[in-house]
């Protein structure tokens, strides 16, 4: 039986497991790490890659998609350096402390790590091999999954960002975190972060995702946040991988009592990309937005697919995603929101949209509600259409030529989704950004 | 002269579907003010979407033209900068794009287009501003998204204002006393006649009379099963009022 189940195996189930074999031993961590690494590998060999019979994944067969696995990316060199110093370009507008990500590794010398009271962030990498306590009393028990892509970076994960920030403090600035791929050939790369906010902790953290184009790199990236009571703590990220990269990217966040949790994805980038976010509501009182937009043309296709488990009474939630389809672009959402039975009062709002500008573009939705509460509301919609042609003609009968027309919509069709960042400069930003989306369509 | 519209035995039909002008012909001159009038079905509200280009009817024969250029193969933008300007019956509510980020691109497209200097956007605030005072126009109104919320009295206005801000050669107003009631109508009024020039023309389509009282036209025609079957003075208006359109329905059939 266990010959035929390997007999199975796909190429790239087949190059994880050489790769596992070959790099477990200098994978960086304690022995109680090398075990967690072990088991995780043996959990993800046991199911191998996602497909679409695994109800998650429904709509992105992996199986398929991940036709090979590439090689570990190797530690970026001086020049790889000092080119992803300039990335992130993004959001230079925005005052940010900026920590680079290059190639899977933490780069100190190019990261802003100037002293900040309460604030404290190492390596991953270095933690994981110290032992550091912060990371061995929360990695990969901040959301529990048995997701075989999660597995996968818990088996492989090479470096990434661990911050924490003290009780009570408010950091001046956002965190950025800019993730580079400079590579020349395919390689893999497995990124884990952790942020830790403690009680009454105030973190706004940034992420950018970009590599070359026309390079099959592959990404596995995860983040697990804590929010501690009454904390507030927000996340913006932007996928902006090269054309020919797959990304897979999964955030697990548990929120505690009386606190604000935001968390807006945006994806611009990338043939195949994967946003899996677990996000349990686990104090009372708590306020949590999530949103996202997708922008896609050619054949990229994305998936979001979101659970936001309320756990606690009284918490609220709302879910805004939108996607705009190009060309042969495939568009997937998929959330769920999970009302355990202690979650009275739970109030939860989730709305999806895409919009359809080919008619070869392609949007997926399935949203679900799962409620074990009996004194709830909760509600979802979704929509999926072309633009609205009377309201494209009323522009154009003012002078509006049809293109700018387009433009005008689809910027207020996505500005929905970012008009609920707080920061006017991170809006602004990803606006420039939409726009430039826009552009390239012309 | 040469007229400012000229519309010759015009044929239309909604695509796919039924024929609705057949064989309109009407011709405007430089500072006049048209008034078609007629009953429900008649082709009022297809003759301002041909006019200005809506998608989905067809134009079957005849042709239409503005200061002597043919308009039946430009898109509805290329119209709008040659001086073109339909008040629709039903303003559309576009959320997420504000009123002056809507004003700001449609002038700034037009100028573009006649090669003339944009505006920058403090003088397009401040000419917007001027005009708002005179329709009642809040600077409220002006920052939310364009038309959402608006009440139809505010939607009415808010057309009138991009009229007087666009300044175009020829305006059909299409039932633009519908849901307006008689301060509104005033208002919006006052505001049309201030955009009476001797070479500026309108056309103002509308099913009832009262209008009329505000805006008074110096022609009065009268649309029954997709032509104009008669034409007098103002004082035709009055007249139709009283007898009504039956007499006209049977002269077109």
């Amino acid at each position: 039986m266990a010959a035929a189940v390997h007999l199975m195996k796909t190429p790239a189930e087949l190059a994880l497991a050489e790769t596992f074999a070959a790099a477990a031993d200098r994978l960086p961590g304690t022995p109680d790490i090398a075990a967690g690494r072990a088991a995780a590998f043996a959990q993800f060999s046991a199911r191998g890659l996602p497909h679409r019979r695994v109800e998650a994944w429904r709509y992105t067969d992996l199986r398929t998609l991940m036709r090979d696995a590439a090689p570990l990316a190797a530690p970026p060199d001086a020049a790889a350096k000092a080119r992803a110093g300039g990335k992130g370009a993004l959001f230079a507008a925005v005052a940010a402390r900026r920590l680079y990500v290059v190639n899977g590794a933490f780069v100190p010398g190019l990261s802003d790590l100037s002293p900040e009271p309460g604030l404290a962030i190492l390596s991953m990498a270095a933690a994981l091999a110290q032992g550091d306590p912060l990371v061995a009393g929360h990695l990969g028990q901040v959301v529990p999954s048995d997701d075989a892509v999660l597995a996968l970076n818990t088996a492989l994960m090479g470096d990434g960002v661990v911050i924490h920030v003290a009780k009570g403090t408010a950091l001046a600035r956002p965190i950025h975190i800019v993730h580079v791929a400079d590579l020349a050939a395919p390689a893999a790369l497995f990124v884990r972060s952790l942020l830790v906010a403690e009680e009454e902790a105030s973190v706004s953290l940034i992420e950018t995702h970009e590599g070359p184009a026309d390079i099959a790199y592959q990404v596995n990236g995860a983040l697990e946040i804590v929010a501690g009571d009454g904390a507030r703590v927000s996340r913006v990220k932007v996928t902006a991988e090269g054309s020919a990269a797959q990304h897979l990217a999964s955030l697990s966040a548990r929120v505690g009592a009386e606190a604000a949790f935001s968390e807006a994805g945006f994806v611009l980038g990338g043939a195949l990309v994967r946003n899996q976010l677990a996000i349990r509501l686990d104090g009372a009182d708590t306020v949590a937005h999530v949103c996202g937009a997708s922008l896609l043309s050619g054949r990229q296709h994305a998936d979001t697919t979101l659970v936001m488990e309320h756990a606690a009474p009284r918490c609220e939630s709302r879910e805004a995603f939108r996607a705009v389809l190009d060309g042969a672009a495939r568009d997937v959402f998929q959330g769920r929101i999970a009302v355990r039975q202690a979650a009275q009062k739970t109030d939860a709002r989730m709305m999806s949209r895409a919009l359809l500008l080919s008619d070869t573009a392609e949007a997926n939705a399935k949203p679900e509600l799962e409620i074990f509460a009996d004194d709830v509301q909760c509600g979802h919609g979704c929509t999926a259409g072309a633009l609205d042609a009377n309201q494209k003609f009323y522009l154009m009968a003012r002078g509006i030529p049809a293109t700018e027309a387009e433009a005008l919509l689809i910027e207020a069709f996505v500005g929905e989704v970012v008009d609920q960042i707080e920061d006017e400069t991170v809006r602004d930003a990803l606006m420039g950004a939409i726009r430039a989306f826009l552009l390239a369509r012309r | 002269m040469t007229p400012l519209l000229e519309i010759e035995d015009l044929h239309a039909e909604i695509e796919g579907g039924r024929k609705i002008l057949d064989g309109l012909s009407l011709t405007v001159n430089p500072g006049e003010v048209h008034a078609i009038m007629g009953p429900n079905g008649a082709g009022k509200s297809t003759l301002s979407y041909v006019l200005s280009g809506k998608p989905g009817y067809v134009i079957t024969g005849g042709s239409i033209r503005l200061a002597g250029v043919e308009l039946s193969e430009l898109t509805p933008d290329a119209r709008a900068a040659l001086g073109l300007f339909l008040a629709f019956q039903y303003p559309l509510e576009i959320p997420g794009v504000s009123t002056m980020a809507f004003l700001h691109a449609a002038v700034n497209a037009q100028k573009k287009k006649r090669g003339e200097q944009e505006m920058t956007s403090p003088e397009l605030l401040k000419r917007v501003r001027e005009i708002g005072k005179s329709l009642d126009i809040t600077a409220e109104m002006l920052r939310r998204p364009l038309n959402v919320g608006f009440s139809g009295g505010e939607k009415k206005r808010n057309e009138t204002l991009q009229m007087l801000l666009l300044e175009p050669k020829l305006c059909v107003l299409d039932e633009t006393d519908s849901g307006l009631d008689i301060d509104a109508l005033k208002v919006v009024s006052a505001g049309v006649n201030a955009l009476r020039a001797p070479e500026r023309s309108m056309v103002v389509i509308t099913h009832y009379q009262r209008l009329l009282d505000y805006i008074v036209p110096d022609v009065v025609h009268v649309l029954a099963a997709g032509r104009i079957v008669h034409t007098g003075g103002k004082e035709l208006a009055l007249e139709l009022e009283a007898t009504g359109y039956a007499q006209f329905q049977n002269e077109a059939a």
